[in-house]
């Protein structure tokens, strides 16, 4: 009884909707994101290009989740190839701070 | 025969003339093993993303060859024992190549296809194209 009644007044601080809500919690409606990769009709990545591959490393010098970045998987899969093989060629660092 | 590309870097104390006879010197190594050197590209001094040894930047050379593998071993050891050679990697790229060659070729027909089939719609039902048995699907949806 009493974690209904929690529930109720948790609803009540998030979104102030008031019943019937089935399908629990918010839907944000966002653009889909696309491959960039499969726009340009990109069939193999080059490692040597550091300005494509820079675009994909945030501050630390990781590799770009593909949720963020929104690159399909065959491409990620090439990115991330493309971005190992950089980082060896002191094209890409493997750490920034 | 396969396809490599061959990407090194020379310490950027070394004089521009010694650079040519050095590079000169390998692209020989190689063919001398049976390679066939299809593009030596000269990319330039380049600042490096971080310090090797003591050098923060260098002159980066990228030999493209076709070979069995044999001469890419002797390449390797001469490049190893070469102090001006401060990194070397050697990739294999003709599956690469081949891969990028089937994806343009499938687009192409994918093309092809569509517009053939947008001629004959009123003539009979379009059927979907099949792209159920390859792996790794360029596009989504």
């Amino acid at each position: 009884m009493s974690s209904e009644q929690r529930d109720h007044g948790r609803r009540d601080d998030r979104g102030g909707r008031q019943g019937g809500g089935q399908g629990g919690g918010r839907r944000f409606i966002r653009a889909r994101k696309s491959c960039r990769f499969c726009a340009d009709k990109v069939d193999y990545i080059d490692y040597k290009d550091g300005r494509l591959l820079g675009s994909y490393i945030p501050e630390r010098g990781k590799i770009l989740p593909r949720r963020i970045s929104g690159t399909c998987a065959p491409h990620q899969r090439m990115l991330a190839t493309a971005i190992k093989r950089a980082r060896n060629a002191a094209i890409l660092p493997f750490t920034l701070d | 025969m396969r396809v490599y590309e061959v990407l090194f870097i020379i310490a950027p104390n070394i004089e521009e003339s010694d650079i040519d006879t050095l590079v000169t010197q390998l692209s020989d190594v190689a063919t001398n093993q049976g390679a066939k050197i299809a593009k030596i590209d000269r990319m330039g001094r380049r600042r490096l993303a971080y310090p090797i040894g003591k050098f923060t930047d260098g002159h980066y050379v990228v030999f493209t060859l076709e070979g069995t593998g044999a001469e890419i071993a002797e390449l390797e050891r001469r490049m190893r024992v070469t102090d001006a050679v401060i990194r070397y990697i050697t990739i294999r790229i003709d599956e690469d190549l081949k891969r990028a060659e089937k994806f343009r070729a499938r687009r192409a027909a994918r093309a092809a296809a569509s517009a053939g089939s947008r001629r004959s719609r009123r003539a009979e039902p379009v059927l979907p194209i099949g792209d159920d048995d390859e792996e790794g699907e360029g596009e989504e949806e």
